[in-house]
């Protein structure tokens, strides 16, 4: 009979399964003490029944809310309108006339760069828009050690550093610029820009406090939000206003679990061309006890007598700061970018810093002409010597002559960040967009001159976090000049005229007067 | 249907093959644990040195000479021009793209089910560092007075620099197997790769530099088509051009950075990769991390696939969109969480959502899988949402043309909005690209912070992205690119399939050059690497952060400079090792279970139906002879 079966097939499974109970270490116990405690209590087991059906319920549930409280509940054919009806924006949205005018008149070069460039136009410009200070693109050496390291690396490492990609010639570039630099230790990033965006969140956490000037750059700001810390702003250069945050910083810690405090600052900056107190820095780091982020992207390879950056420049050792990152893209025609530090804090790079870890190693030619072109900086100090010669001269033609623009950068900068003078955006008060406007004008009128300038990119650094809303402060809009000691004397003092009187022709252009009455 | 390749890989077996047959086969059969106690090491060890001495001979003389990869070797005076040359796949129909999802839809469950026992002693065994660790650390504090335990407390007033997990775990446990990683190489990182010999005389705190070097296989660079090379017509190339144009171009796109070469380059990625305009980028990993805040903002949804790469995650983090994720190719997942999505709107204020960006990868570096390209087309014309690939790996890797995903699954790129991917890996060079229609383009250059700011790629690089682009194509040394293609799919699904029956587990697709095994116990990474560098073979070895810290595994990267002897040679050290670490896991769920004669792939399912076998699997432990004997033809039709 079926039932039978049923019945005897039943009585079998539980039989086994009550063996397999028993086989169970201390299920003897258990038993037992179900038994006593149901005798003695029936209450009680119930209550503890319920207690063990919840604990169980607990851990099954997931740890987090899986809804929001203002979650609403709709039915499956409510859902599929809701789907039909809804229509993104598109993917972009459509170019701002100032980004359409600046994609437009982007120069395209032809064959190398050098002080003198070729323009797909078929004009050869003047070039004051690359960062080719000493010309070491056109270097014959270099360029017969890079072919070198072709014929026995190839190209590309074909991996990130963890995995393979590290290279001899990647560790010969990291002890060479840590000598440099006199520092114990050194890491190389594949990319220059993306190095402080990297090294600040690889120390940086939750909880963690950072003072920054209100001028750093944008890659030091995306690496102070991705840090996801406590941010607080100083006013641009202002030593009292940072004591002052510093002690704000302090006071307000002082209950509180100690943790790790920062101050971040460039030594040159991209923004304003100008460059930190360096010794005074190091002073308020030690007396308030936080740690210096110095990014030297635009200093290194520039400041000092061989070129080592701000801290050759402003005697500080360099080991007093806790992580310098730079660049050597910049001046050094290789790539990639750098962070020097104690043993430690390098280390800690190499796994913990995401654009180093999951990223493909520098290629080993770069690596190499950055050691090369390093190395020539340091044994012929006076290709600095003939830079600041130059600057000088520029400056000569921009600064002190022109009624419209000032020049922000610090002497030594090769760099000159050229902005319109307050008086005259306050005259005709100028917002940040017009500005952009009318230098984006200059920087044509100048092309149309024969001198290739740059206008300085800041509006991503103006579009992230930082600023105020109020407008109160901003990142003014500048122009570019970047000067090379692959140009004579003349040549610069020629090319500063042509960009002076670029500048006047457009300020005084009718146009832009009108265009400042009615923005 | 029928697959075919022309070149018979088959005619050069390896030589020492009798020699390995003679070689004690496996035969421990009793259950897992009495296994796990009774292997003999010692015997094992002295068999794997025969074998690593009978190996000796074929690596010798000029194929250890030449690091790059050559051509000839594998098919040596038997490659006939005339003959119309195949790539191991076609473009599957769409009947094929079904079946292909199907099987796609199983992957995970398929390949997880890892024997309980070595996931139980993996916890355990993390526990147990973890544990050590913390005690360590705990005493080392109070009382020692070594500078390690300084940096970790708070002293003079400064928090400790590095006190979370990550430093934890770099200290305690990855310290530990450190000398697996970064293991410093030097020349071209081709077929052959030339590592400097290191040792550590204090347990991996620092090496010491031998000065010799060791040249071992490369299964672990990212050479998808061989194109790691230091002579042949891309280095001639690179050579003039660095001749020509020097090493840099000094600065931004945006100021003066932009060249006629890299327009030049820009247009042929477009062409390549079937979209109208592209630009490219100096580092791969920007330009993800760059591109999600240009194209995303507040009150944007980003839907990105769980096992995404750091630099999508870190791109979406930055662009101030919010940010979901769901299960790893798992298409009802994701269409779950759309409908939620657009019938919830933004948390709090319900307003619709400006716009949702799903993230996926074209081929999971870590997994080895394949995103599930239909599934994602055919949900994006339900719910309007925009789709960005990233095609790190597989561009140049997958497709019967080497185009990617698209290209794989016959899909035309127009239905993808944003295509990007990465320079580094297929084409030897450095860098990334991002493809889609002119006016993203030309907004993306507008507004992206790298093209802006960042570097501009270096001629070199430039060049060498070019000539590799004309190779693949036919454009340069015609042939040439066809051979590596089918030289890619012919060698990741014949060590595949040879994994597969050796008894290993192995993830991912089978047409993915990335072939992880997982290895569970964080011990059998170290050992791993080590018996494998024994065997001059270099591999990859993954654990956190890459992947959870319970699926340790390593990762072969297969390559066209790759030819049937090296992937044999490969095979016959994962016999080896397989045995000696207890890697064979494999219950034969996810096939590679020896069928009897007759019986194809094909009407495997009817001959299990008729036989009532449905559900009965024998795990795979073939011996290895017979893997090699008879892989090159099976892997050419459906692996199982």
């Amino acid at each position: 009979m079926d039932l039978h079966e049923a019945q005897a097939r039943l009585m079998a499974s539980l039989e086994d399964l009550s063996h397999a109970f028993q086989k169970i270490p201390g299920s003897e116990i258990l038993i037992r003490y179900i038994q006593s405690s149901y005798q003695n209590d029936p209450v009680r087991s119930a209550i503890e029944l319920v207690l063990v059906i919840f604990f169980i319920r607990y851990l099954l549930s997931p740890s987090y809310a899986t809804h929001g409280p203002n979650y609403v509940k709709l039915r499956e054919d409510e859902i599929d309108e809701l789907v039909k009806d809804w229509e993104p924006e598109p993917l972009v949205p459509a170019q701002t006339p100032l980004e359409k005018a600046e994609a437009e008149s982007q120069p395209i070069i032809v064959g190398p760069t050098g002080p003198k460039t070729k323009l797909s136009n078929g004009k050869t410009v003047t070039n004051l828009a690359s960062y080719n200070f000493y010309n070491f693109n056109a270097n014959e050496q270099v360029k017969e050690k890079a072919i070198q390291t072709l014929q026995t690396f190839g190209v590309g490492p074909c991996g990130p550093p963890q995995f393979y990609g590290t290279q001899d010639v990647h560790m010969k570039t990291e002890a060479d610029i840590a000598t440099y630099l006199g520092t114990e230790s050194c890491i190389v990033y594949a990319q220059a820009f993306s190095t402080v965006s990297s090294v600040i969140p690889a120390f940086c956490k939750r909880g963690d406090i950072i003072i920054a000037d209100k001028m750093v750059n944008y890659s030091i700001r995306k690496g102070l939000e991705a840090s996801r810390s406590n941010i607080v702003w100083f006013n641009h250069n202002d030593m009292e206003d940072l004591e002052r945050q510093m002690q704000k910083v302090v006071q307000q810690q002082a209950k509180k679990k100690l943790t790790r405090r920062f101050v971040v600052a460039e030594g040159l900056y991209e923004l304003t061309g100008d460059s930190v107190n360096l010794p005074k820095l190091v002073e308020l780091k030690s007396k308030y006890k936080f740690r210096i982020c110095l990014d030297e992207t635009w200093s290194f390879g520039v400041l000092g007598r061989t070129g080592r950056g701000l801290t050759e420049a402003q005697n500080v050792d360099a080991s007093q700061i806790d992580m310098i990152t730079g660049s050597l893209a910049g001046p050094l025609c290789a790539g990639g970018g750098f962070c020097c530090a104690n043993k430690d804090v390098v280390e800690h790079q190499r796994i913990n810093a995401a654009s180093y870890t999951f990223s493909a190693a520098l290629p080993a030619m770069l690596a190499v002409t950055a050691s090369e072109t390093l190395n020539m900086l340091q044994s012929n100090p006076e290709l600095l010597t003939q830079l600041r010669e130059n600057i000088k001269a520029m400056r000569a033609q921009l600064d002190p002559r022109s009624d419209w623009v000032i020049c922000t950068s610090i002497p030594e900068n090769p760099i000159m960040v050229i902005v319109l003078k307050p008086e005259v955006v306050q005259a005709r008060g100028l917002t940040p967009d017009d500005q952009e406007r009318i230098l984006q004008d200059c920087v044509e009128e100048t092309l149309n001159n024969g001198v290739m300038i740059t206008k300085l990119k800041s509006l991503p650094a103006r579009q992230s976090s930082g600023a105020p809303l109020d407008g109160s402060w901003y990142i003014q809009p500048a122009l570019k000049v970047c000067v090379t000691s692959g140009l004579s004397k003349k040549e610069i003092e020629k090319a500063g005229v042509t960009i002076r009187h670029a500048i006047t022709k457009v300020m005084t252009r009718k146009t832009n007067r009108q265009s400042s009455v009615n923005p | 249907m029928p697959r075919r390749i022309s070149i018979p890989f088959t005619s050069n077996n390896m030589p020492q093959t009798e020699k390995i047959g003679e070689r004690r086969p496996s035969t421990s059969k009793g259950n897992r644990l009495a296994q796990f106690f009774s292997g003999t090491p010692r015997k094992e060890q002295a068999s794997a040195q025969q074998t690593l001495q009978a190996m000796q001979p074929s690596i010798t003389a000029p194929s250890l000479a030449l690091p790059s990869i050559s051509l000839s070797t594998a098919t040596a005076g038997e490659v006939n021009p005339e003959e119309p040359t195949t790539t191991l796949f076609e473009p599957p129909s769409s009947e094929e793209v079904q079946i292909k999802r199907r099987a796609d839809a199983q992957f995970g469950p398929h390949h997880r089910r890892a024997p309980y026992y070595f996931v139980l002693t993996t916890y355990i065994s993390y526990l147990l560092l973890i544990l050590l660790g913390h005690i360590r650390d705990f005493f080392g504090k109070r009382f020692s007075k070594k500078p390690m335990y300084q940096q970790l407390k708070a002293s003079n007033g400064y928090a400790p620099l590095t006190d979370d997990f990550d430093s934890f775990y770099t200290r305690r446990l990855k310290l530990r197997i450190d000398d697996c990683f970064a293991r410093t190489s030097t020349g071209v990182p081709g077929r052959y790769i030339s590592l400097m010999d290191r040792v550590s005389h204090d347990f991996n705190a620092s090496y010491t530099y031998t000065g010799t070097t060791t040249e071992t296989l490369n299964l672990s660079s990212y050479n998808y088509l061989g194109f790691a090379q230091s002579e042949g017509p891309c280095a001639d190339a690179v050579e003039d051009c660095v001749r020509k144009y020097g090493l840099s171009f000094c600065g931004p796109r945006a100021d003066a950075g932009t060249s006629d070469l890299a327009v030049e380059v820009e247009k042929e990625i477009a062409a390549f990769v079937g979209k109208p305009a592209a630009m490219v980028f100096s580092m791969g990993f920007v330009t993800n991390a760059s591109s999600f805040p240009a194209l995303v903002s507040k009150g944007c949804l980003i839907i990105s696939d769980e096992l995404n790469h750091a630099s999508i995650r870190i791109g979406a983090r930055l662009s101030g969109a919010v940010i979901r994720s769901f299960k790893h190719n798992d298409m009802a997942d994701l269409e779950k969480r759309l409908r939620e999505a657009i019938a919830q709107g933004q948390p709090r204020t319900h307003r619709p959502w400006k716009k949702i960006l799903v993230a996926i990868e074209g081929l999971y570096s870590m997994e080895g899988t394949m995103c599930d390209l239909p599934g994602v087309l055919k949900l994006k014309e339900t719910y309007k949402f925009y789709l960005f690939i990233d095609e790190a790996h597989s561009v140049g890797a997958l497709g019967p043309n080497g185009r990617g995903v698209c290209d794989y699954f016959g899909v035309d790129p127009a239905k993808v909005d944003i295509l990007m991917g990465t320079l580094t890996k297929s084409f030897g060079a450095n860098g990334g690209y991002v493809a889609a229609d002119p006016h993203i383009i030309a907004k993306l250059r507008s507004t992206n912070a790298a093209t802006q700011l960042g570097e501009s790629p270096a001629p070199s690089v430039l060049m060498q992205i070019s000539a590799s682009l004309k190779i693949i194509t036919g454009e340069l040394a015609p042939g040439q690119g066809e051979e590596r293609l089918q030289r890619i799919a012919f060698n990741s699904r014949y060590l595949r399939l040879g994994l597969k029956r050796l008894g290993f587990i192995v993830y991912g697709h089978d047409d993915s050059p990335i072939i992880p095994v997982p290895l569970y116990n964080p011990g059998k990474m170290s050992a791993f690497s080590h018996e494998m560098l024994k065997r001059k073979i270099s591999v990859v070895i993954v654990g956190y952060p890459a992947t959870p810290l319970i699926s340790s595994r390593v990762r072969f990267c297969i390559s066209s400079a790759h030819n049937k002897d090296d992937m044999d040679r490969v095979l016959a050290a994962c016999q080896e090792v397989g045995d000696i670490l207890q890697l064979k896991f494999s219950t034969g769920v996810a096939g590679g279970q020896k069928l009897p004669a007759g019986i194809t792939p094909e009407n495997e399912e009817q001959w299990r139906k008729e036989n009532g076998l449905e559900n009965v699997f024998e795990p795979p432990r073939w011996p290895l002879e017979e893997v090699i004997a008879v892989g090159a033809a099976d892997c050419k039709g459906t692996l199982r």
